[in-house]
């Protein structure tokens, strides 16, 4: 059922992963949700995730983001072992986070969110600045946010998304991990926040996406790993991959309902 | 001179100005409109109170033309200050969505403390100005461990804590019902007989107008260098001009009687100092954040537990500073110190003056506005020679009200997409 693996990237030995998971295991009471993954994420590199709804990605990035503790394994950041114990020390390690739930503060504005936990100040919060700072950031992202002195609440689920992202980008991250961040995003914010995943790449940070959009995925990533009920079902170059091998590691199957519909396809056209 | 921001001149436009869809007016009508246009959409803030506080003194005004006498508003303004530095520290757990029910215990206790030490163990004034503080501020940590450590409801905690402590509140005093504090004791002439002298009253008025100007126009100047939309001149000037005569309208009113009280005006200025913590600094930041969403605060990376744990202290100190308030003002202190309806009021101030029970939303200011109303009531009240029992109606009924126009409001915020 697993994937060959001979298929699989060989590791650049020179280059040290900046993050680096070994066998990670987490339960909900009797649910596995992760068992044993390993995951390596160098700088410069986009990490695309993909699995099917329920497959633990949410999850894996909730340990990263010190939302979860886990119940086994290890996470070495920088070659360097370390414990993740809460959100704040996964900021103060350099791993930002966009939450699937995107997790944002209803009652506060765009400038507070933005900025919340992370502030700038002058003696006093220096709320100039930080307005200044989240128009520039908002407009690199072609964020159509009428005003950022209104609460989060009455922006559109795509506005609301766009904040999200543009959190994470304030202070100095190393490594970004984005959960579905395009989920909810219109034709124009979706590709400038590819453009943006791959300035971040130029940049020399590390991304970890998550999406269900093959086409994103191929688009920008380096390289996909497919997580399958909880466990590693495979790590591939994106470019040494097609599409259907893809979602075969992800259905754990050649056979499966999405083959069987693009054969049905396959079959219509060529007959009419 | 209001006008639609338009596509077109968009390059000159300042940064957080240039979206077409944005409605900015210009100048002090620009300012008046958007104020209508933030109350419709159920941004009422401190609308409600303001009125319902003019209507409150019509009305007793009519009935009663002692009401506003200078004499009574001098009382008046004494009376707040006890409960109202109670309903700050209310004002700060509402504003986590948290409550404390026991503040009154609390106050008493503090009192209590205040009464033996200072009697009968005869300790330095200041000493036991401490001490009784401290008595607070130790409940309040108590509260703030156990509700990070057990996440326990603040509910049930400090239900336990209003038993609690007044049991601690009468083991302290003993077997004595009542204490006299001599009227001697600086404590008790601050309270009852130290009134601003007019100069300085009118002074303060008048640094207060400049301290709003000053602080509005700092801000408009490094807007603009931050290339950000600046208010404009005529706004800041008016809204400073306006402070500055009802101040020293207040101030030239009450000292026709005895003229301001001090115990008022250290009340007012903790109010301004928690308004400036709440606003401008992060702690004050990470309180919105936390009533509004925990997770999301504990995901943003702030040390949410801490929060709680400053909140409750703070919360339980200030009580313990209105019971040391009220113990001065009556110079005496007893079993019933704290009790009857003092931890109703503080509750029902904060409330009244629109800080929303569901958290994070509210304001320092909501203390000071709503126990203006709830000793106008009383005063009011007790001047028609109307007994406790309809007292205890009338502001059960304004504390309804109020929580109605909260909910009422809070629905409407949601209808508006601001929920
Ligand atoms: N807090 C939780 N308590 C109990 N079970 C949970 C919890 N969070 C996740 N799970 C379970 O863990 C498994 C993995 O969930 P996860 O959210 O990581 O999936 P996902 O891969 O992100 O799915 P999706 O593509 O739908 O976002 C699921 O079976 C889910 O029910
Ligand atoms: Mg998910």
């Amino acid at each position: 059922m697993t994937m060959d693996p001979a298929i699989a990237e060989p590791e650049p030995a020179t280059r040290q992963p900046v993050l680096s998971l070994r066998g990670i295991s987490k339960g909900f009471g009797a649910v596995q949700a992760l068992t044993e993954i390993d995951l390596d994420v160098h700088a410069g590199e986009v990490v695309a995730i993909v699995g099917d709804n329920g497959a633990g990605k949410s999850t894996l990035v909730k340990i990263l983001a010190g939302v979860y503790s886990h119940d086994a394994g290890s996470i070495a950041f920088d070659g360097q072992p370390v414990s993740i114990g809460s959100p704040a020390a996964s900021r103060e390690l350099g791993i930002a986070t966009v939450f699937q739930d995107l997790a944002l503060c209803d009652n506060l504005d765009v400038v507070s969110n933005l900025f919340l936990g992370r502030e700038i100040t002058k003696g006093t919060l220096d709320e100039e600045e930080m307005e200044k700072r989240s128009w520039s950031l908002l407009r690199q992202l072609s964020a159509r946010i009428p005003s950022v002195r209104i609460a989060v609440a009455s922006l559109s689920g795509g506005q609301r998304q766009t904040v999200a992202i543009a959190r994470s980008l304030i202070g100095e991250p190393r490594i970004v991990i984005l959960d579905e961040p395009t989920a909810a995003l219109g034709v124009a914010q979706t590709a400038e926040v590819l453009n943006l995943i791959e300035r971040l790449r130029e940049r020399g940070l590390g991304v970890i996406l998550i999406s269900h959009n093959m086409a994103d995925v191929q688009a920008v990533a380096d390289r996909v790993a497919v997580l399958r009920l909880g466990r590693n079902n495979g790590n591939f170059r994106v470019p040494d991959v097609s599409y259907e091998e893809i979602i075969s590691a992800i259905t754990g199957a050649t056979d499966n309902v999405v083959t069987r519909r693009a054969e049905a396809r396959n079959t219509e056209r060529n007959a009419s | 001179m209001s006008n639609t921001a338009t596509a077109g001149s968009q390059a000159e436009r300042a940064a957080d100005l240039q979206d077409e869809r944005l409605f900015h007016g210009e100048g002090l009508t620009g300012a008046v409109e958007g104020f209508i246009r933030r109350v419709r959409s159920g941004d009422l803030g401190s609308l409600p109170v303001v009125i319902g506080l003019i209507v409150i003194w019509a009305v007793f005004q009519i009935l009663n033309p002692a009401f506003l006498s200078a004499d009574n508003l001098v009382n008046l303004s004494l009376q707040c200050a006890a409960i109202g530095t109670i309903s700050i520290g209310i004002v700060l757990v509402l504003l986590l969505g948290e409550i404390d029910l026991s503040v009154g215990s609390v106050s008493g206790l503090s009192a209590a403390v205040l009464g033996v030490t200072l009697t009968q163990l005869h300790w330095n004034s200041v000493l036991t100005v401490i001490a009784s503080v401290l008595a607070g501020t130790v409940a309040g940590l108590i509260y703030g461990l156990l509700f990070t450590r057990f996440g326990v409801p603040s509910f049930v905690i400090t239900l336990a804590g209003l038993l609690g402590f007044l049991g601690l509140q009468l083991w302290v005093l003993g077997p004595n019902s009542s204490i006299n504090i001599p009227f001697s004791t600086w404590l008790v002439t601050f309270a009852q007989q130290m009134f601003l002298p007019p100069w300085a009253a009118y002074a303060l008025a008048a640094v207060a107008a400049l301290g709003l100007f000053w602080s509005d126009w700092r801000r408009s100047r490094r807007r603009r260098a931050a290339g950000l939309s600046s208010g404009s001149m005529s706004v800041m000037l008016v809204k400073a001009g306006l402070l500055l005569v009802a101040l020293g309208v207040s101030v030239w009113y009450l000292a026709t009687d005895r003229g301001v009280g001090a115990m008022f005006v250290f009340f007012v200025l903790l109010v301004v100092l928690m308004n400036f913590l709440l606003t401008r600094t992060r702690w004050g930041r990470a309180v919105f954040a936390v009533g509004g969403s925990v997770e999301a605060a504990r995901r943003a990376g702030i040390k949410v537990n801490r929060i709680y744990i400053s909140v409750f202290v703070l919360c339980s100190t200030f009580a313990a500073l209105g019971g040391l308030l009220a113990a001065a003002r009556l110079a005496s202190v007893g079993a019933s110190s704290g009790g009857t309806d003092t931890n109703l009021n503080a509750i029902a101030a904060a409330v009244i003056g629109g800080t929303s029970l569901f958290g994070g939303r509210g304001s320092a200011w909501s203390a000071l506005l709503g126990i203006l109303v709830i000793q106008s009531i009383s005063s009011g009240l007790t001047l028609l020679n109307l007994d406790a029992s309809i007292r205890f109606m009338i502001t059960g009924a304004v504390l309804l009200l109020a929580v109605i126009i909260d909910s009422l409001s809070r629905r409407s915020r949601a209808s508006h997409g601001q929920a």
